[in-house]
């Protein structure tokens, strides 16, 4: 061996071993949790996904300015664009759950058909995947999903709450009326169809249903056969993006009454109701969290970072219906590190240890109050069955300018739908083979 | 037996008994195919004039949209918005025809289609980039409200949309049958070569039937835009020109307009009165079904040109 072979031979060992002969400091783990947001903000429904990633991320970026991270382990995040398709969130998955000391902290998709391809995976890698008001009901049941939570309301709890919200408005009896129910025709739109044909059966209303193709930029025959051959006491409505704007000026074209009209709540926000302008005055949509800004969190965003010129968007959109859908589902994936690190200790979480956090939230009126959401979200628990927690949902309607509540915090038939729940995730752990967990023995 | 009768005169029973619904839906069916064929429009002029199919037509509705919109946000009068945007388009129309058009003149057509697919990715992010990707609310004062007639209810804005259809149609026949710029287009449309062995620039027609393209997207955009609110789902209303043109023809402007009246009525009829008995939601695809079903006695579609390839 010549001694150039040998010098070089020498120095390339040097460059492989340097690493492992680094000083211990420099290999602990760094004090980071690090959260992933699946956003889209291109595509038909970019203008739906921009107001939420915003809200996502300004809440993670308050919590760091404002407390210095979780109880002192600072946040960080990365954004990942699945333009709403479901192969582009499934490889955002991929290429973000090992990021960070602990991997993802928890998935939030935004998207029913990114949840139904990540429910396996996200068992798979041990993952929290939180699917905040979509998603499959069933997925509430942990006994059968324990890494997926529904909180703190599913499609199911929202029928079954704008049933109530119309019979109560049709004086205590649906018998004999009316409802048609018109849904995009995917898998978000098909999901609450089980619970408004049982409860068309049992309170004794007539059902119609409307499929709508994606994305539903047409939609005058169907509106056409509502308004003037089926006439409805009432239209319940499960549309995304263009497909709401579109549905509320045809209803209007065709004299459907607005105050009739009621939408699921990614139907209620002011991206649906802005291009029908007048013709929107009157609609109505579910909600499970506040509007506007009038909440101590709102004000600690604006004055941590809004202020500091670390906004993530446009001003205009914070306060939206959106915005702030973002920042509750930011807040809830931060309330599940909080729990976790009660009992494990104020350091970065895994995800099996999120994962427990999620499972045992208790966001009383104590602890809403100190996360300044008091007034913004009713109280919410979680165990090791309920994975949805509150399932309470409020209805607003829109005046032409702002959302107001027309109706108080409604609580869903709980026994119906647990009972629903069950049914589902027995097929699917029938399916899968899965052994439901024993929450008895769970601690 | 009994279901497949059922199903072919169940809802014929339905009709008979229920005339003036029937003249409802095929009314609306009339004025939303008319909407479609101020889409259809714009494909057609392009082809016609350079057998390029343009991909990006759709985008260019959007973008016209967004800038008309985008302007009147600024505070400038929608006059003027719809002047400038006018202008803005016509700068589009140039910069395609000398950055993508110019460099592939006597390439193949599929190669000319493939570059109005990257034409129309850049657009849509362009567009949005320069006018941000939320709602926006157009109103240009076209009241919306339904009016009877006769017991047939139909909207305001929808009978102005036709009207406005109809108006550009006529003037776009005028046009090309009785101005010299037209029958310069409809030469080239008719052979490159020749037109150009007698002095007509090819280059020129490229910019100006791209430019009117343009026009006609403004003004589908802004009808479209008024009804959907301007957002990216805009470009996607392109899609419902496709039928309209596989069955019209792709070189006809009237058949772009009876075209777009016979999806129009035929999607709308089938949605009402058959779409229940096979699970409902049928518009869209039955569109197509329409259009291949006239294909199969006329390939050319009813207006287009009957093309014969000797060997």
């Amino acid at each position: 061996m010549s001694l150039y072979r040998f010098g070089s031979a020498l120095l390339g060992a040097a460059i492989l071993a340097a690493p492992l002969a680094l000083p211990a400091p420099a290999l602990a783990q760094a004090n980071e949790q690090f959260i992933p947001s699946l956003s889209y903000r291109t595509g038909p429904f970019g203008p739906n996904g921009t107001p939420f990633a915003d809200g996502y991320l300004d809440y993670l970026k308050m919590i760091n300015a404002r407390d210095g991270g979780i109880n002192g382990v600072k946040i960080t995040y990365e954004e990942c664009e699945t333009a709403y398709n479901t192969d582009r969130g499934v490889e955002c998955y991929e290429r973000l759950k090992a990021k960070g000391p602990t991997g993802a902290t928890a998935i939030v998709p935004l998207s029913t058909g990114i949840t139904y391809a990540l429910i396996e995976r996200t068992a798979q890698d041990k993952i929290p995947l939180l699917t905040s008001g979509y998603g499959r009901s069933d997925g509430s049941d942990g006994r059968v999903f324990p890494w997926m939570f529904t909180l703190p309301a599913t499609y199911y709890s929202q029928m079954d709450a704008i049933v109530q919200f119309i019979k109560s408005k049709e004086g205590g009896s649906l018998k004999g009326k009316k409802i048609s129910y018109i849904y995009h025709d995917s898998a978000f739109g098909k999901e609450p169809l089980p619970v408004i044909q049982r409860l068309s059966k049992e309170l004794g209303f007539d059902l119609s249903e409307f499929p709508v193709p994606n994305p539903g930029v047409e939609q005058k025959a169907i509106w056409l056969r509502i308004g003037r051959q089926i006439r409805p006491n009432y239209v319940i409505m499960w549309g995304w993006g263009v497909m709401n704007p579109t549905a509320i000026t045809e209803a209007a074209a065709v004299g459907f009454p607005r105050d009739k009209f009621i939408g699921v709540w990614w139907a209620g926000s002011e991206q649906d109701v802005t291009p029908p302008g007048d013709a929107a005055k009157g609609y109505m949509a579910a909600n499970f969290h506040g509007t506007g800004k009038d909440y101590k969190f709102m004000r600690d965003i604006e004055a941590n970072v809004l202020k500091p010129g670390q906004g993530t968007g446009e001003a205009r959109h914070v306060g939206t219906v959106l915005y702030n859908r973002g920042a509750i589902n930011a807040a809830m994936v931060v309330e599940a590190v909080r729990t976790a690190q009660e009992r494990y200790g104020n350091k970065p979480m895994t995800g099996e240890q999120v994962r427990w956090g999620f499972e045992n939230l208790n966001l009383n009126p104590q602890r809403l109050a100190a996360m300044g959401f008091e007034g913004f979200m009713p109280p919410l628990k979680t165990s090791c069955a309920d994975h949805e927690g509150g399932g309470v949902v409020r209805i607003q309607q829109w005046d032409g300018k702002k959302w107001n509540w027309v109706s108080d915090w409604i609580e869903p038939n709980r026994k119906m739908l647990r009972e629903m729940y069950e049914a589902g995730s027995a097929q699917y752990a029938k399916e899968k083979n899965i052994k439901p967990r024993d929450c008895a023995n769970q601690s | 037996m009994d279901a497949i009768f059922d199903f072919l005169f169940g809802p014929l029973k339905e009709i008979w008994a229920y005339p003036t619904f029937f003249v409802e839906v095929v009314v609306g069916g009339l004025l939303t195919g008319v909407m479609y064929s101020l889409v259809a429009l714009g494909f057609v002029l392009i082809f016609k004039a350079s057998g390029v199919f343009n991909f990006a037509q759709g985008a260019m509705v959007l973008s016209a949209a967004l800038s008309f919109v985008g302007f009147t946000e600024l505070g400038v009068p929608q006059w003027l918005a719809m002047l400038l945007t006018l202008a803005m388009m016509v700068a589009l129309a140039f910069v395609i025809e000398r950055v993508v058009l110019r460099p592939l003149v006597n390439q193949a057509p599929i190669i000319l289609f493939m570059a109005t697919i990257g034409v129309t990715f850049f657009i849509d992010g362009f567009f949005q980039m320069l006018w941000g990707e939320d709602v926006k609310r157009l109103d240009i004062g076209i009241p919306k409200d339904p009016i009877e007639i006769h017991g047939v209810l139909v909207n305001t804005f929808d009978i102005v949309a036709a009207v406005v259809a109809g108006s550009l149609v006529a003037t776009l026949a005028f046009f090309f049958q009785s101005t010299r710029i037209g029958r310069a287009l409809r030469a080239v449309a008719d052979d490159h070569q020749a037109a150009q062995s007698v002095g007509i620039p090819l280059q020129t027609i490229w910019v100006i039937v791209w430019s009117v393209a343009g026009i006609v997207a403004l003004v589908a955009g802004i009808m479209w835009g008024s009804k959907l609110g301007v957002q990216f789902s805009l470009a996607l209303v392109a899609l419902k020109a496709l039928p309209v043109l596989i069955l019209g023809g792709f070189t006809s402007i009237p058949g772009a307009i009876i075209g777009g009246l016979i999806i129009g009525v035929g999607e709308k009829v089938a949605e009402v009165f058959w779409a229940e008995k096979i699970g409902g939601g049928i518009e869209d695809w039955f569109a197509y079904i329409l259009a291949l079903f006239f294909l199969m006695f006329r390939p050319q579609g009813l207006f287009g040109e009957r093309i014969i390839e000797r060997v």
